[in-house]
């Protein structure tokens, strides 16, 4: 340590700040990000022409009539911002200063809006439509992703989401025709789940199989399992077996009514005010009680938990079951959250959005709340714009959440790091 | 690798009597280890039987004769199990019919050509199996063939029906093409991972969306689609490009398949007899051994995920040039993620994944002939595949399963050795 403190600068002799790398990371990606937004939205778009923002819906208190901005100069304007941001990053960079959060997300709104203020240009989008739906689109990749954290907190890795929420929308698509109720088939999701749950807490933690390939193999599973029983069972009886009904939109009172927040948040179905519960629960528990510290201590130190008395293989039986059941109602919404019937491997993939969904926000339900709405909100985006025929080719947007989950667990935007233990089958000794 | 994928944390205590497990518990990464070397190919019979089992279990309950007959099974039950029986062995012989050897058919070709067909499938299985069987071997998963088997068969297939070149040259530089694209793919994962640390098993299974988009967005492209054409079907590729048929006319085999037994001996020679082969094995099985060594371990991981790729993208070459002779979103199909089980099942050894690979291919095939004969929906063989490499990967659970002791006899090998 003293030939540290020898060696230590003595120009800056009065900062009680522990001395650290400049890091330019930050405000290098800004200037580019923004630069480009600047130079390809603003002064490489077509002026003369006016995005219209429709923001407001018939049942809010107060109308607010659509916003029509000029497209090149908003973008213009907007690509100015982000380099006063990046500006402001690389001052805060060369004082040694850490940079907020709120500057990133800022940024990331800034450049967003410019995107759309030249890809809608000439023509109108409903922005509240936009968000609702990127919400609705964000509910399975978050109870997925909450189910893959429950896994992996307690040093189990999922990677049988996709399984999970497959056999979730199965499992309430055939339960809500059947009885004619989608509370009941809101009941047989997580039940569904629990089949891959359980299997794979049988191979994982009884038998101690590598994780990450029992999930593999359990995705295809799930995938041979539903596939099978829809062309064998469900098609031949649609009517009786696959004709679920579909959860209806619940105004909350009051709430619904307030501009652009109501019909985004409280317009919405059960399954999306179950997550928002689902979110705050998951999180007082992992983090706020005796038992999610103990959960926690054994996604991260098996050893030193067994320790102290805490059993590990029970935990962890009791985790991955836990988990199978959240990503499982998650599975919900494919069908009655949505469209109602079930069909052959509808998930497509979504299970693996939610996995990164569970990485990016950093193994937290706040995080990965936040994280499957970003995804969320791509995925609706590809969508609107795929409707308004924009110049961008919609598989780019289509690929953007993967993309930024490279990015992610690359290190780009901070070190990721998840359970010390995941991933490790734990022999008591 | 595999003995740690398989093998190692498939314990074989777990299935025993509470008393025997405190003694084996000892013993037991050496005997995980013996299991592999001697390669339980009982357990790989009885699971491949059980998983057979649990799939006949799924037709019998999921019959239309079998259920009409169950409304009326307490007065007449033999019925119903007859039903049952019926559906079972149809879909059964069906599926044997359509994979292996069909005796109905009038000529000995038209016999035989199901086998033939199986080699076929089988052929871009093998190879892509063996590039995610190398890297388990590296401890390394590649999740990613998918996307590497489409980067393969994109570039192959791209020089295949792009340019115009002498017969040979033109296939050898399109399976070169393969070969790269497929490389190029999972090395990005590699050098992500050996620079930042970032999970390979997280990179490339999101590089494996990324590169089905790629595909997607290029056969929206001029140069990828026939000209005056809007389908995403690109042009076919040109006989000079296209691997020559085996036997004729009558069977899609074809050279490909002397290139999945080429590269399972190239693996074989790579990960047993050569220098950069046990370079990989040892970072395999022991980072810290191997960087103490003198190993180095971000270079290795590098060049693990490229031969891995390299491989995968052969095999999407191979399909493409082989088989499908024109470019499709789907191309792929499920290969890349058919491939990993093949891995598995086939213990990350070049024989058994070769096998491994002819199994899964024929029931590929023959479920195929099994929907269409019988009705019954060809996704039983995606059950019946997850089930053989779950219960392989569990042995104990097998044995259970069958109430068969544990092997002693491995132990006692284990311990002379």
């Amino acid at each position: 340590m003293t030939a540290l403190d020898t060696q230590a600068p003595a120009a800056t002799p009065a900062r009680t700040e522990p001395l650290t790398r400049r890091s330019w990371k930050a405000p290098i990606a800004f200037g580019v990000l923004g630069l480009a937004a600047l130079v390809l939205f603003g002064l490489l778009g077509k002026s003369g022409e006016d995005t219209t923002f429709v923001i407001s819906t018939d049942n809010d208190w107060v109308q607010i009539g659509p916003v029509s901005v000029p497209s090149k100069a908003t973008a213009i304007l907007l690509g100015v911002l982000m380099l006063l941001l990046a500006a402001y990053a690389a001052w805060r960079a060369w004082n040694r200063q850490p940079l907020g959060r709120w500057v990133g997300a800022l940024f990331g709104v800034l450049w967003v809006l410019s995107f759309l203020a030249w890809a809608v240009a000439g023509k109108s989008m409903s922005l509240v439509g936009l968000l609702q739906g990127s919400l609705i689109l964000a509910v399975p990749l978050a109870f997925g992703a909450m189910g893959g954290l429950l896994n992996e907190r307690a040093g189990v890795v999922n990677i049988a989401i996709e399984g999970q929420l497959l056999t979730g929308a199965f499992g309430a698509a055939v339960v809500a025709s059947v009885t004619h109720s989608v509370y009941a088939g809101l009941i047989a999701a997580p039940v569904a789940g629990l089949v891959i749950g359980s299997l794979l807490a049988l191979f994982t933690v009884k038998y101690r199989v590598n994780q990450i390939i029992v999930g593999v193999v359990l995705n295809v599973f799930a995938v041979g399992l539903t596939s099978f029983l829809f062309s064998s069972v469900l098609k031949p009886n649609a009517a009786t077996l696959n004709s679920p009904p579909r959860m209806p939109v619940i105004d909350i009172p009051v709430l619904s009514g307030i501009p652009i927040i109501g019909p985004v948040l409280f317009r919405q179905t059960l399954l999306v005010y179950l997550l928002y519960v689902a979110v705050v629960v998951i999180t007082i528990a992992l983090f706020r009680t005796r038992w999610g510290l103990r959960v926690r201590a054994v996604g991260e130190h098996p050893l030193a938990a067994d320790t102290v008395g805490i059993d590990v293989q029970a935990t962890r039986w009791r985790n991955v079951l836990l988990g199978s059941m959240v990503a499982g109602l998650g599975g919900a919404f494919f069908t009655i959250g949505s469209v109602g019937a079930f069909s052959q491997e509808m998930t497509a993939g979504k299970g693996y959005i939610a996995l990164a969904a569970m990485i990016l926000g950093r193994w937290t339900p706040v995080g990965a709340l936040a994280a499957a709405l970003l995804f969320g909100f791509s995925d609706k985006l590809q969508q609107v714009l795929g409707v308004l025929q924009t110049p961008v080719p919609n598989q780019f947007m289509l690929m953007l959440p993967y993309l930024v989950t490279i990015v992610a667990v690359a290190g780009l935007v901070g070190r990721v790091r998840g359970p010390a233990a995941a991933g490790e089958p734990y022999v008591k000794e | 690798m595999s003995d740690e994928i398989v093998g190692e944390k498939a314990s074989p205590t777990s299935g025993m009597p509470e008393p025997e497990k405190a003694k084996a518990a000892e013993d037991r990464g050496e005997r995980a280890l013996r299991e592999i070397v001697s390669g339980d190919i009982g357990v790989s019979v009885l699971a491949f039987v059980l998983a057979l089992l649990i799939g006949g279990l799924l037709i019998a309950f999921t019959n239309p004769d079998v259920t009409a007959a169950a409304h009326y099974f307490f007065a007449k039950p033999m019925d119903t199990l007859t039903a049952a029986w019926n559906a079972v062995w149809d879909a059964y012989a069906a599926m044997f019919r359509g994979a292996v050897y069909n005796g109905q058919a009038d000529t000995f070709q038209k016999a035989i050509r199901p086998l033939t067909e199986t080699m076929t499938v089988a052929t871009p299985l093998i190879i892509a199996a063996l590039g995610v069987a190398v890297g388990f071997r590296a401890g390394l998963f590649n999740i990613g063939a998918q996307g590497q088997i489409i980067l393969g068969a994109t570039v192959g297939g791209y020089i295949g029906f792009t340019y115009s070149l002498p017969a040979g040259v033109h296939l050898l530089l399109a399976l070169l093409g393969g070969v790269l694209g497929g490389a190029i793919w999972a090395g990005i994962a590699g050098v992500l991972k050996a620079r930042t640390g970032a999970h390979e098993v997280i990179v490339t299974i999101m590089l494996n969306y990324v590169a089905l988009y790629l595909l997607a967005y290029l056969l929206t492209t001029d140069k990828f689609t026939r000209a005056g054409s809007n389908q995403p079907t690109s042009p076919g590729v040109k006989e000079t490009a296209q691997l020559p048929l085996l036997l004729g006319d009558w069977s899609r085999l074809h050279a490909g398949f002397i290139v999945a037994i080429l590269a399972s001996i190239f693996v074989w020679w790579l990960m047993t007899r050569s220098v950069l082969g046990f370079r990989f094995r040892a970072v395999g099985s022991n980072p810290h051994a191997s960087r103490t060594a003198g190993i180095g371990i971000p270079t290795t991981i590098v060049l693990v995920m490229l031969v891995s790729g390299a491989l995968a993208g052969l095999a999407g070459g191979v399909h493409i040039l082989g088989t499908e002779h024109q470019l499709t979103g789907g191309i792929a199909g499920s290969l890349g993620f058919d491939a990993i089980t093949v891995a598995l099942l086939g213990r990350s050894r070049p024989l058994g994944i070769f096998f491994a690979g002819l199994l899964y291919g024929g029931l590929n095939v023959g479920g195929r002939v099994m929907e269409a004969a019988t009705g019954t929906p060809i996704d039983i063989v995606l059950v019946i595949q997850a089930l053989v490499v779950l219960f392989i990967a569990a042995p104990p659970l097998v044995r259970a399963i069958f109430r068969l002791p544990t092997p002693r006899t491995a132990v006692a090998k284990g311990a002379a050795a």
